[in-house]
């Protein structure tokens, strides 16, 4: 990289914002995927206006810009793939406006996803996308990803819960979009920016909608001597109309472990658990616990328990969202995918996923969103084996496989970034990304914000028009 | 080709004549704002529409996608109209999976057949929208126009999951998925939510569908004056609960409801004659989940200066939540000249709201005001006849009315109005700091700008 740009860079933001030597960049090369890329350089913007000017000055040096939050991600979506300018909103994380009367909240972009909620609880009020990573992921990485969770099931992706948002485009030009009620004369350029993966624009305000608590939670937790029954479990739930608040399952195998880890009170010689939540009124959230533990019941739930108290609700919960963490304990290293299929498909498709991985030689655990199909197969690998690592690559593109030719999707919250891009052929035509590139250009023209995601760019897929000089060029050569 | 031979002929033998409308009683049926198209095509499936597509961007054919009609006249007049494409003839439901609560769906089906088809299973689609039984689904889409069901269960935006569309290159392209969680790629479908058909032409919609509520009820709560009605629907507002409907009505719209159920007769409550402030709620749930409810907007009621309450049992809920999803065609005519605006307020503060009504009283005019789901209102301004004066009268009105809503942070656009008066006016209120944007969008979906030119926003 120009050595110019590094001294502009300073000069606009002051050398304690920017990051250049090759031991500070490592730190930036990896998120919470599988995915490499090491920027060229790492700024710490602490004003929209100076994201303006770091994207102009990135646009004159023709090098490539990647927006960044917690790098918590798990597709890629915060990697450097051009290398160029990275640049990290930590430092942007005010909250700008609480208006608690019309629950809404004005955040900037590093504002941290449970910093919302704990900023509003005090007035029964809650921010409902809450993505594993809630403890240190950024709502700008949330936005861009359109991240979902568990709450996901009723509540919505982060898109439903986005009604205006602030923008930096390519050019350095800042723009509003939506509206703070969140309804707008004209096209619904709220719902286009969210989930755009940071291939269109870079935001640097978000406006959000805050739920109100509901007057009563009740988590169940059934616990299955065998999977099928646990999916006919939940297969049921749907098909009866009722939607749970949460419906998460985990298998045995995957259970003991974390039970090894925490010590959460699980039962170590399941096959299978589902954590369901069911909320609202009262009398709603206690019809509701009854109709789902009389259907646990029907199909032979060993055990339905019910949290007596918000104590035993977090301990249930904590299991679930630090589950990926206690598998660390077991291997150096875990592939989590994420696919999505037809609810109904559930345990045929959970059998496939088993056989998937008994044939490539893995143990594939399952923690994930029943309730929406949000499927989470995690694989165990040691990365220092390369030979064990693209085995580990095959075998997920095998399952996301299965879940399209299911019927179902790439991705339901992980976003496709750089781990799914070459997947997308599986559910997208020429035209298709014709369209999609033509929305692109219509904001990214260059290709200078974010290249290489989302987008396949390998051989075959010509679709993508590169321009040697462009920053994409750097990608694909 | 475009030579000698006229545009109905050449398509006629392009597409069979069978396919084809242009004998001038039909294409006065397709009229907007007095203009009717050249030809109207019907294509029979997708690749049809298409192949029709790719035709009109070749000669720059100006073309409307239209369903059934109903709310075709949303928009400003067209500035070209060459084709009418209608869509009826694409009916099929492509896939419905009831387990899944999942739905696929061409879009000329009309909605009601939707409705029974997923009636049958005991779910529906929360799309509560005027002319539901005649109206397809497709256009429901396009046109944005609101479900009165939107306190509950949110926009289209929040249970349209993906979709099928012919872009403005004639090529069927897709966005989205059928299944409930999904973040592949960019969230095109949603772009398609309200543009009035001049982005792409829809030919298939995938829904997330909802259980059928076992029980509904309602209440309604009079007020003499608009200060009490927003504070009592404040407190239900902050109150949490569960709301189908939470509705607010002028004196005027609650008369014109009471003279509908009177006219067929419906003996649905006589609160909404008493010539008050109305605010009408109803909810849906099992049936104790539903008293519980009641019973907390009967005690919510009873701690404000409310004039009088009423519980409303089925059939009266049931009335009332029909007129709510039809509002939109009671206003629009409730009188021989009707402008009718919708209105979007961030906050609902009786200055504002009552600076928006005195726009409307003029010696000319009288109105009629609902405060429908989620601060979205609609104010109807009524004249007795529609000429010139009168016209003049009306835009004056209108004008001022953006204005109030401007300074509320609102937004407004006219819904309804006669050809005169629209071609006077910009129906969609002030420009938008994001309008260079939606031209970019506009451009990357119909780069030839053949789809419904000049009809949306900002002349879009």
């Amino acid at each position: 990289m120009d050595a110019a740009i590094i001294r502009e860079l300073k000069t606009l933001l002051g050398p304690a914002n920017v990051l250049s030597q090759t031991e500070d960049l490592m730190l930036y090369e990896f998120d919470g995927s599988v995915e490499k890329g090491r920027p060229e350089v790492v700024v710490f913007p602490h004003t929209t206006e100076d994201v303006s000017r770091i994207v102009k000055l990135a646009d004159r040096y023709e090098v490539p810009i990647v927006g960044r939050g917690a790098g918590t991600g798990l597709s890629g979506g915060a990697l450097a793939r051009g290398g160029g300018v990275m640049i990290v909103f930590a430092r942007m994380n005010r909250i700008l406006e609480l208006d608690l009367e019309n629950r809404r909240a004005v955040v900037q972009p590093g504002v941290v996803n449970l910093d919302i909620t704990r900023a509003v609880e005090h007035a029964g009020l809650y921010f409902a996308p809450d993505p594993s990573s809630q403890k240190s992921s950024t709502i700008g990485g949330n936005v861009a990803e359109n991240s979902g969770g568990p709450h996901t099931l009723a509540a919505g992706l982060t898109t439903n819960h986005v009604t205006a948002l602030e923008l930096v485009l390519p050019d350095g030009e800042v723009v509003r979009v939506g509206s703070r009620h969140g309804d707008v004369n004209g096209y619904d350029l709220c719902g286009l920016f969210v989930g755009s993966e940071g291939t269109v624009a870079l935001i640097t305000e978000i406006t959000v909608k805050l739920s109100r608590k509901a007057e009563l939670v009740k988590t169940l937790l059934a616990v299955f001597d065998t999977v099928l029954d646990a999916s006919r479990t939940v297969a049921e739930i749907t098909a009866r109309g009722i939607t749970p608040s949460a419906c998460e399952m985990m298998d045995g195998w995957t259970l003991a472990v974390i039970e090894d880890y925490l010590k959460a009170g699980f039962p170590k010689d399941s096959a299978a658990i589902l954590l369901i939540e069911v909320e609202g009124l009262r009398e709603a959230a206690e019809s509701q616990a009854t109709a789902v533990a009389g259907i646990c019941q029907t199909h032979h739930a060993r055990e339905v328990r019910t949290a007596r108290d918000d104590h035993e609700r977090d301990l249930l919960w904590k299991g679930r969202k630090n589950a990926f963490g206690a598998m660390g304990r077991l291997a150096p290293s875990n592939y989590v995918l994420d696919g999505v299929i037809p609810r109904s498909k559930l345990p045929e498709a959970l059998e496939r996923i088993h056989e998937i991985g008994t044939k490539a030689g893995f143990r594939i655990g399952n923690i994930f969103h029943a309730g929406d199909g949000n499927l989470h197969p995690i694989i165990l690998f040691d990365p220092r084996d390369a030979g064990q690592f693209k085995n580990a690559v095959t075998v997920a593109e095998d399952i996301i496989r299965m879940c399209v030719a299911m019927g179902g999707s790439l991705t339901g919250e992980h976003g496709i970034g750089m781990e799914k891009n070459e997947l997308m052929p599986l559910l997208f035509t020429d035209a298709d990304f014709d369209l999609m590139r033509r929305l692109h250009d219509a904001f990214n023209p260059n290709s200078s914000l974010n290249p290489g995601k989302m987008f396949p760019i390998s051989k075959g897929c010509g679709e993508i028009r590169v321009n040697r000089k462009s920053p994409l060029a750097r990608v694909t050569s | 080709m475009s030579g000698a031979t006229s545009l109905p002929v050449r398509l006629e033998s392009l597409f069979g004549a069978d396919h084809v409308l242009t004998a001038e009683t039909q294409l006065s049926k397709y009229a907007i704002d007095g203009m009717p198209p050249r030809a109207v095509l019907r294509p029979a499936s997708a690749e049809e529409v298409a192949e029709i597509v790719k035709v009109a961007a070749r000669e720059e054919l100006a073309m409307i996608p239209c369903g059934s009609g109903s709310k075709l006249g949303i928009g400003m007049p067209p500035q070209r109209y060459d084709i009418a494409l209608d869509m009826r003839g694409l009916q099929e439901i492509a896939h419905y999976d009831a387990d899944d609560l999942t739905l696929s769906v061409d879009s000329g089906k009309l909605l009601g057949g939707v409705q029974m088809a997923l009636r049958a299973k005991r779910q529906f689609l929360p799309l509560a929208v005027p002319c539901m039984e005649i109206c397809t689904i497709g256009g429901t889409v396009a046109s944005g126009i609101d479900s009165s069901l939107r306190q509950q269960y949110g926009t289209g935006r929040d249970f349209l999951i993906g979709a099928e569309f012919v872009d403005g290159t004639g090529r069927l392209c897709r966005s989205g998925g059928r299944v409930v969680k999904n973040v592949t790629g960019y969230d095109i479908h949603k772009l398609l939510i309200g543009s009035l058909g001049t982005l792409a032409v829809i030919t298939r919609l995938n829904f997330r569908t909802f259980p059928l509520p076992e029980a509904h009820a309602g209440h309604l709560a009079t007020f003499s004056s608009l200060d009490a009605a927003l504070h009592y629907h404040a407190k239900v507002s902050q109150s949490g609960l569960p709301l189908s409907n939470l509705e607010l009505f002028d004196s005027e719209y609650a008369a014109m409801a009471g003279r509908l159920f009177d006219a067929v007769n419906q003996n649905v409550s006589p609160l909404l004659k008493s010539n008050s402030w109305v605010v009408y709620s109803s909810c849906a749930d099992n049936a104790i989940v539903v008293r519980r409810i009641v019973g907390d907007l009967e005690r919510i009621a009873s701690s404000t200066n409310c004039a009088n309450q009423a519980a409303l049992q089925e059939p009266a809920n049931e009335e009332l939540q029909g007129l709510s999803q039809t509002a939109y065609q009671l206003l629009s005519t409730a009188a021989p000249c009707v402008a009718l605006l919708r209105i979007v307020l961030p906050q609902l503060h009786a200055s504002t709201i009552a600076e928006i009504l005195r726009t409307a009283e003029t010696p000319w005019l009288h109105s009629a005001f609902v405060v429908r789901a989620c601060n979205v209102a609609y104010l109807a301004l009524l004249a007795e006849k529609e000429d010139e004066p009168t016209i003049a009268v009306l835009s004056r009105s209108v004008s001022s009315i953006f204005s109030a809503v401007s300074v509320a942070a609102g937004s407004a656009a006219v819904l309804h109005a006669p050809a005169a008066l629209k071609r006077t006016m910009n129906l969609w209120g002030p420009s938008r700091p994001d309008f260079a944007l939606m031209q970019r969008v506009k451009a990357a979906f119909d780069p030839q700008n053949i789809f419904a030119p000049g009809r949306f926003v900002g002349g879009i």
